[in-house]
């Protein structure tokens, strides 16, 4: 077993693959379906109507009532030729003239909770409401948290929110109830361009190592993966991307790394300390007793 | 199309995946332009000189497709001595009526005989085709037509070496030779180079094994010569042969789900089901005198009889006899353009007194929503259907004629009603794409409360209807008049069954209906069975097929990997099943497929019929040889080569010589109000346009008019993803509203600057008609364009909003005018001059001051920009 096989770490034996959605931002059209059909399915609540002025983006970020945040980005860059390359007998653009058509471009790119193979908010979780399903995934089962809100600091993407008047943690459950049914999530159904696709995760990485390197040899040199790599920060995410900026332009963090990953270390030296507090107490009431005999 | 159409753009990026490139051709940076290739801003109203300069590049540098233009195009048809061109007669055609603002358009006709046009206006040669109202079935044909007049129906005279002066190839040449780049650069503001560009892409994307398609939304029908713009289109796609072909033609991206339904079975004023033309209110106008003067002597339109009595037994089934005209004369009769904008001058004037708005919000959505608002506040009754109160359904309680004092809600007579409505998946019934093609979707739900389907609706009410009618006619005291006037409604079949607790009407049974049947009740499957005998009955003749062996075929759902690419088993498309149109152009003369590549139908010399991936849009057994009996009519008169089965030539209009009231050829006129002059003609703007003169409809002064300085700008508007048109389906939708939450404008960096304008801060956005507010949004996505020497701000405006619902903003349609397309009678709404200022719009009586103040800045007067 692999580190990229959490759900068999956790204890699951004879489980499905591990399942996870790789959202190409390339062809993501912006039309936001993706939210609203998470919203719909997963019956979360409006999230504030108020005009931010930040491009088309009104959502802003993830949070308890926005599971999946259509980023917009304005740039002075050139278009990116956004080409799958799969059967190119012509090429119409290099035939006509090389003029630079315009050098403006409009990144649109679709972010949901990671489902990290190190999941900090799940190792922080003390009831037990954060767990790590069969698929891999990471859930909270809102009739068990108890609003602590240990899980929110934890995430180093900044996803999982509590919810105001409830108290209570919530985020993207890659659709736990439709994955049970042998259904997609609702996201990755509604999206009309397969920028959102969801499958196995091995099988997620492969499509997205080809398809990084097609638009890398179409000359589309901005292209790369985030979150595929089972050596990052938080080994690997269950839900990567293909951008086409580095990751601050979308607003993800460059180097993500999972916060608990020091806690061992952490406690061994709490360990120590307390092992020497403890023993010198010891040592200090041994004296005095022995002082008593006296 | 990515912005109102994301769900069909997935197909836009699957050709993309497979190589394709996408040129995005808009006044704006939109969703669209980010998945494109090539984005080519251009000033908002100039389409034709854009799409023109494209034209006239493919004909100075020889990039036509000769042989496809030959065989299946009027490049070589001769045209009347008569006709004169906008080159002869500086900016408009030969026929111009100046006091009467139209064309007498016999001068456009075809060289020794006349053309009816296979859609559009077929009535304007009502006179010369049945001779000035005489019935041609009691009167000879002969003296029908009088002596003299064009002999109606034979071949036109053709120089098949397109060299004679006056055939339709060298017209369109001189035409658009001053549709030069260095013109367009001046017009559009397109650079040179990226035009070049454009030009050469798609010349090289076109041929014998290439093709490229023109999608369009409908923002291109929305110009005082939006039939041109897509004229232009279908001239240029026609040129490269991009029609009848796979990956060609011209899509129309319709502005609604199933708008293509409702133009199929209309609800239009002048069309009945199938496009057959709605009769004008001629004297002595009977069935044959009709089918004489709008059908055609050749082509599938010859047939337009049985289509027609086809459709009278659809609706009167036994009481439409021969010997009554199968109720012809129940059909209601046009006395001249019933088009909305027409029906709310009638409200206002106080003839219009009743008025369903069924899903329609014409308070927002319409232009001069104020005009919208005060006929409606005329009337006695005004019935609205929707999900959610409205604003067509509270103006009178909370609009802005309320704020500003103009009407109070005391005063107002109008009797409101309000219906709730059942969304798609609480009733059962079809969508047509604009592929043509009907997908069925089933009930899911019951409605909720008292909301009920559209089909309960106009069911329940007609029945309703026609008890009081019946029991008025039974009634002695009823007089012989009345009862006369009230048979036509008392004989409809009005039948359908229904279900459930709700009385449901079943929806199969009016698809049946509309299929068709025969004298044994037998449902039709194609509409070369349509008789005009009566002896068979179809709803709409397209249709035709749609319920095929009493199986709904709209509701197939075979996936497209266990059929062939063509997909012919999901859902079903008029007519008769077939994806591409005209698709024996995909063939050459002889039959073969102009390319493997390029390969749908063909002429199997084997088997002596035609064959291929799709169904053939033509007689199965016709061979390319063919050539039909001089005394041939309809259908039979078609030539082996003729692919334009439903034009009375056979061929596909380059040049029009019958069917639009505004010229045979495209022409770059300026929009109604526009900061510019038409740099091509000495003719500013349309001729023929429609203009609704009224004092809260005045026009601006263009061009370089004293007072054309007040609106500098040009103003264009638009929908978002995340809304549908006039809001009714997203505004009150919590998960929509937060995505879009407010109006606002866009606006340049450049033009913030120099107007003061704040991000995120207000704007006022003023035009002749009316003042708004909106939050402003400075962005990169809209780009000052070199237009005639100087630069051009464009204003960006989406239409969605009004004072109710989730999210509110000011009603974008109280800026735009009444200035109208004459063929189709649709506003202009995506271009007009504006000024735009900082900060919020004054509120109640002072914002009318403040266009007052505008109005006299501009010294705008009932007269300006009214001359022809």
């Amino acid at each position: 077993m692999t580190t990229t096989d959490p759900a068999s770490q956790t204890g699951y034996r004879d489980h499905p693959p591990r399942m996870g959605f790789f959202t190409d931002t390339s062809v993501c059209i912006g039309c936001k379906a993706c939210e609203v059909a998470c919203k719909e399915w997963n019956a979360v609540p409006e999230d504030g109507i108020a005009l931010t002025g930040m491009s088309y983006d009104n959502t802003v970020g993830l949070g308890a009532d926005t599971w999946r945040h259509v980023a917009f980005i304005e740039q002075r860059k050139p278009i990116a030729q956004q080409d799958a390359g799969l059967h190119h007998d012509t090429d119409v653009l290099a035939m006509a003239a090389d003029e630079p058509s315009t050098d403006f471009r409009w990144l649109m790119s679709s972010d949901v909770c990671k489902h990290c193979t190190e999941a900090a908010c799940l190792d922080v979780c003390p009831t037990g409401s954060l767990f790590r399903t069969e698929f891999g995934t990471v859930v909270v089962q809102e009739d068990i948290c108890n609003g602590c809100g240990y899980c929110i600091p934890a995430c180093p993407y900044g996803v999982i929110d509590q919810r105001e008047g409830d108290g209570r943690a919530w985020k993207c459950t890659l659709c736990y109830d439709r994955l049970g049914q042998g259904q997609e999530p609702a996201c990755a159904k509604a999206c009309p361009t397969d920028s959102i696709q969801f499958g196995p995760l091995d099988e997620l990485r492969e499509r997205a190592q080809h398809r990084v390197e097609q638009l890398q040899d179409a000359g589309v040199s901005d292209a790369r993966l985030y979150g595929e790599s089972p050596e990052d920060g938080v080994g690997g995410d269950g839900a990567f991307f293909l951008l086409l900026d580095e990751p601050e332009v979308y607003g993800l963090p460059p180097d993500p790394k999972v916060t608990t990953r020091d806690l061992p270390a952490m406690w061994r030296h709490v360990g120590t300390a307390a092992v020497t507090l403890v023993g010198g107490a010891l040592a200090a009431f041994a004296a005095t007793a022995f002082g008593r005999r006296k | 199309m990515a912005e109102c159409h994301p769900v069909g753009f997935q197909w836009v990026m699957e050709a993309k995946a497979r190589g394709a490139k996408v040129i995005h051709v808009d006044p704006r940076f939109t969703r669209t332009s980010a998945l494109a290739d090539i984005h080519v801003p251009l000033r908002a109203g100039t389409d034709i000189a854009f799409l023109g300069g494209i034209v006239n590049y493919v004909l100075q540098e020889e990039k036509y497709f000769r042989e496809y233009l030959l065989a299946y195009s009027n490049a070589a048809t001769i045209i009347a001595e008569e006709f004169a061109d906008t080159e002869d007669l500086d900016g408009v055609f030969s026929g111009l009526n100046r006091e009467q603002r139209s064309y007498d358009t016999q001068t456009w006709q075809y060289e020794g005989t006349d053309m009816q046009a296979a859609s559009g206006q077929r009535d304007q040669e009502w006179k010369e085709r049945t001779g000035e109202g005489s019935s041609v079935s009691e009167a000879a044909r002969g003296e029908a037509h009088g002596s003299g007049g064009a002999e109606i129906g034979a071949e036109p005279q053709a120089d098949v070496t397109l060299q004679h002066p006056r055939c339709v190839f060298q017209i369109l040449k001189r035409h658009f030779a001053r549709y030069t780049p260095e013109m367009v650069e001046q017009i559009c503001g397109v650079p040179q180079a990226t035009f070049r560009q454009v030009c050469e892409l798609l010349a090289e994307n076109s041929g014998r094994d290439r093709t490229s398609a023109f999608a369009y939304s409908v923002g291109w029908t929305q110009h005082t010569v939006g039939v041109q713009y897509i004229r232009t289109a279908a001239i240029l796609q026609t040129l490269l042969g991009n029609i009848g072909r796979p990956g060609g033609g011209i899509l129309a991206l319709r502005g609604h789900a199933s708008i293509q339904g409702s133009t199929d079975i209309p609800t239009l004023f002048n069309l009945l089901p199938g496009y057959i033309p709605m009769p004008h209110a001629h004297t002595n106008e009977d069935l044959d005198a009709f089918v004489e003067a709008e059908g055609t002597k050749k082509g599938y339109w010859g047939n337009m009889r049985s289509y027609l009595v086809s459709l009278l037994k659809a609706y009167w089934g036994p009481a439409a006899r021969p010997d009554n005209d199968f109720c012809f004369d129940h059909l209601p009769r046009l006395t001249g353009s019933h088009s909305t904008y027409e029906t709310v001058m009638e409200q206002l004037r106080g003839t219009c007194k009743g008025y369903f708005l069924l899903g329609e919000n014409p308070a927002v959505g319409s232009a001069n929503a104020k005009m919208q608002r005060l006929g409606m506040a005329n009337l006695d009754w005004l019935v609205v259907r929707d999900f959610s109160l409205i604003e067509s359904a509270t103006w009178w309680k909370d609009g802005p004629e309320i704020e500003s004092g103009e009407l109070r809600s005391e005063d107002i007579a109008t009797e409101v009603f309000f219906l709730p409505a059942a969304a798609h998946t609480e009733k059962d019934g079809s969508f047509t794409n604009t592929q043509r093609m009907l997908q069925w979707h089933h009930q899911a739900v019951e409605p909720a409360g008292d909301a009920r389907s559209d089909l309960w609706f106009t069911y329940h009410l007609g029945r309703k209807i026609r008890e009081k009618l019946l029991a008025a006619t039974m009634d002695e005291s009823t007089s012989d008049e009345q009862r006369e006037r009230d048979r036509p409604v008392l004989e409809l079949t009005w039948d359908y069954p229904t279900k459930g607790a709700m009385a449901e009407p079943e929806a199969e049974a009016v698809l049946a209906e509309i299929n068709g049947w025969n004298s044994d009740a037998e449902p039709l499957s194609s509409y070369e069975q349509l008789k005009d005998d009566g002896s068979t009955a179809c709803g709409c003749w397209i249709y035709c097929g749609v319920y095929k062996e009493g199986v709904n075929q709209a509701s197939r759902r075979k996936p497209t990997t266990e059929q062939n690419w063509v997909a012919p088993e999901w859902g079903w498309a008029w007519p008769a099943n077939r994806r591409i149109l005209y698709n024996r152009a995909s063939a050459d003369p002889d039959g073969k497929p102009w390319s493997e590549r390029k390969a749908l139908v063909w002429w199997d010399a084997d088997e002596c019929k035609w064959t291929g991936h799709d169904v053939p849009d033509f007689k199965p057994t016709k061979a390319p040889d063919f050539r039909p009996d001089e005394d041939a009519t309809g259908p039979d008169a078609l030539t082996g080569t003729d692919a334009f089965i439903m034009q009375a030539d056979g061929k596909a209009w380059l040049y029009v010589p019958a069917g639009l009231t505004d010229g045979p050829l495209p022409t770059h006129y300026e929009p109604q109000d526009s900061p510019f002059p038409n740099l091509l003609y000495p003719q500013q703007r349309n001729p023929v346009r429609q203009m609704i003169r009224h004092k809260h409809n005045r026009f601006q002064p263009s061009s370089t008019e004293p007072g054309s300085d007040v609106f500098p700008f040009v103003v264009t508007t638009y929908r978002l993803t995340e809304h549908h048109t006039a809001g009714g389906m997203s505004r009150w939708q919590p998960y929509l509203a937060e995505l879009q939450p407010e109006l606002f404008c866009e606006v340049s960096p450049e033009l913030a600057r120099e107007r003061h304008l704040e991000h995120m801060g207000w704007a006022t956005i003023a035009t002749a008609r009316g003042v708004i507010e909106a939050r402003v949004l400075v962005t990169e996505r809209l780009t000052p364009l070199k237009i005639q020497g100087r630069t051009l701000h464009q204003v960006g405006l989406p239409y969605h909003w009004g004072q109710n619902g989730l999210t509110t903003g000011d009603t974008v349609n109280e800026l735009i005018s009444l200035s109208l397309d004459p063929n189709s009678h649709i506003q202009e709404t995506k271009a007009a001059a504006c000024d735009i200022r900082p900060g919020r719009r004054p509120r109640g009586p002072e914002r009318l001051e403040l266009v007052r103040r505008y109005q006299e800045r501009a010294g705008i007067t009932p007269e300006t920009g009214t001359e022809v």
